[in-house]
């Protein structure tokens, strides 16, 4: 046995009804791990991570984070515990300003966030620490800008740095380019790459691209099952997997 | 622009922000016949400052605010009419303690809810309300209303005088303590952290926020404060009637509101301003047609002025700086 996995999943499945849209996924994530979760449009790939994050509460089965059993937890008691995420799409503060976007979550994890009297503009460590968020991914010169008037390869930054914010053990990545032009794409694995190497790491991907460029670990999921597991080679080579995907291309 | 609180922005009280309290004091000396008015457009600032913490920060849609109000009113007047408790101050924080209390019971189940079943729940609270106040006439005088209110002299001092001077000031005083607490809330991080469940709920639950909880504490707040505006028009006018519940006062709350700009403090002084003033102007002149006026202007002020009159304000400064 290998030390604790940060994350771990051990059957967990979802149904609605008739309609299972995840069936008994054993899966894990370990330590500092850089892992990818691929699989055709309607894998599943959503539902599993709503159930991760506890958005969605599985129908059987249980999530471990840090070898602790979180699956009756709620979604801010995770997030309190290591657990960050990012959305697929923009899920954003977009009428504040990016550097209120990041601190919100800051003051959050350093639990000023329900303060009531002290003015927000008076806390300078939340202020400092988004600051110095910003810089490292390179938007310290929008800090003062609406969220909703930056180009979307930078909304998709801002929507990375409000989950470092939090100083996730695990951070859930969900299509982190998805819709982003290639030159600004490259900005945002830039960034990814980049990332403190104590962070586990899950990236919910399309781009194949992106998946051999970062993942050392990749877990093939179609119809709600686990196909496959293993590394982008393998992967890439599986000819399961290129079925799984082709069959999505001629339906 | 936003206008709230923010991790960035100056939380000091600018000087335009000290105009309408130089405004209200000059209004005091150079409009003696008009402070009974007055004091009505103060209480109905702070009711309308109140609806804007949970709907214009908060995000909370509500058409039953007049819940708070009214019960406020009835808890101050019924303290005085029944039970003989005159004292001012007394009253005030009985009211804002029964605004809380049904603040914070109802606010726990309506805010577990969302859209329109939340926006169904508020409507139904306001109609138990006046339910209520209409059927327990041994205590709230019912249809005819409650009269006999007295109100003794604030700290035992200041009388409450025929010309209503007294009033005008008293309210002023309340207001401006009103302001201050939510103006100091509005740019605390709580105040800030609302502002994001408003821009989106989801990022908040997904950044570890207890959303709901402070929902209810916002709520509760707002609804203290309600019933401490409720308890006002009932000291001043020394009277309450069924008229201060149910679906009306609600919704003419969210028109004064939205008037004047939803989710910027001030919004909440220049709607009831211009309402009430309106309303004072136009039904003497045009007895049956001064609400058509004042729906024209909401007409207009909705169409091509999202954030109110204030909105229209920023809109022509920006223009001139051009």
């Amino acid at each position: 046995m290998s030390m604790t996995a940060a994350l771990e999943t051990r059957g967990l499945s979802k149904s609605f009804g008739a309609l299972t849209v995840a069936a008994n996924i054993d899966f894990v994530l370990e330590t500092g791990a850089r892992h990818a979760l691929i699989g055709p449009n309607g894998a599943g790939k959503t539902t599993f991570v709503n159930m991760l994050t506890g958005r969605l509460p599985p129908s059987k089965g249980q999530v471990l984070l840090g070898g602790e059993d979180i699956t009756r937890l709620r979604q801010a008691a995770r997030v309190k515990r290591g657990l960050g995420r990012t959305f697929q799409i923009n899920t954003l503060f977009g009428g504040m300003t990016v550097l209120d976007n990041i601190a919100l979550g800051v003051a959050e994890r350093l639990g000023v966030a329900a303060r009531m009297w002290r003015p927000a503009n008076a806390h300078d460590d939340v202020r400092a620490e988004a600051l110095a968020l910003l810089a490292t991914i390179g938007l310290e010169d929008d800090a003062g800008r609406r969220v909703v008037d930056l180009p979307y390869g930078k909304q998709r930054l801002v929507e990375i740095a409000i989950a470092l914010g939090l100083r996730p053990k695990v951070l859930l990545l969900d299509e982190p380019a998805a819709g982003v032009p290639s030159l600004e794409s490259e900005r945002i694995l830039e960034v990814l790459a980049r990332l403190p190497g104590e962070i586990a790491i899950l990236i919910i991907e399309h781009d194949m691209d992106l998946v051999v460029r970062l993942a050392q670990r990749v877990t093939v999921l179609v119809q709600g099952e686990v196909l496959c597991e293993g590394t982008p080679e393998q992967i890439v080579g599986d000819r399961r997997v290129q079925q799984a995907f082709l069959g999505e291309r001629h339906g | 622009m936003s206008r709230g609180g923010s991790y960035a922005a100056d939380h000091r009280v600018r000087a335009i922000e000290w105009l309408p309290w130089v405004a209200a004091i000059a209004a005091f000396f150079l409009l003696p016949d008009y402070l009974p008015l007055g004091a009505r457009v103060l209480t109905y600032i702070l009711f309308a400052l109140s609806l804007d913490l949970i709907l214009g920060y908060a995000g909370i849609i509500t058409l039953g605010h007049s819940a708070f109000f009214g019960l406020g009113a009835y808890v101050a007047g019924i303290l005085s009419a029944r039970f003989g408790v005159a004292d001012p101050m007394v009253q005030l924080a009985a009211s804002a303690l029964a605004g809380a209390l049904l603040g914070i019971s109802t606010g726990a189940v309506i805010l577990r809810t969302q859209g329109l079943t939340q926006l169904m729940l508020t409507l139904a609270v306001g109609a138990l309300c006046l339910e209520i106040a209409n059927r327990a006439t041994s205590i709230t005088g019912g249809a005819d209303g409650l009269s006999g209110v007295t109100v003794a002299p604030i700290l035992g001092q200041f009388r409450f005088d025929l010309f209503g001077k007294t009033a005008y000031l008293w309210c002023l005083a309340v207001l401006f303590a009103g302001w201050f607490l939510a103006r100091r809330l509005i740019y605390s991080p709580f105040g800030v952290a609302l502002t994001g469940t408003r821009e989106n709920s989801a990022r908040m639950h997904a950044i570890g926020a207890p959303v709901y909880w402070r929902q209810v504490i916002v709520y509760t707040f707002s609804a203290a404060m309600a019933g401490v505006a409720g308890a006002l028009l009932t000291q001043t006018s020394q009277f309450v009637g069924l008229n201060v519940l149910g679906f009306e006062p609600s919704g003419e709350l969210l028109v004064m509101l939205i008037l004047g700009g939803v989710g910027r403090i001030y919004g909440a002084f220049v709607g009831p301003l211009v309402f009430l003033v309106a309303q004072d102007f136009l039904s003497k002149q045009f007895p049956e047609y001064w609400y058509f006026g004042i729906g024209l202007l909401l007409v207009i002020v909705v169409l091509f002025a999202h954030g109110g009159l204030l909105g229209i304000g920023d809109a022509l400064l920006a223009r001139r700086r051009r």
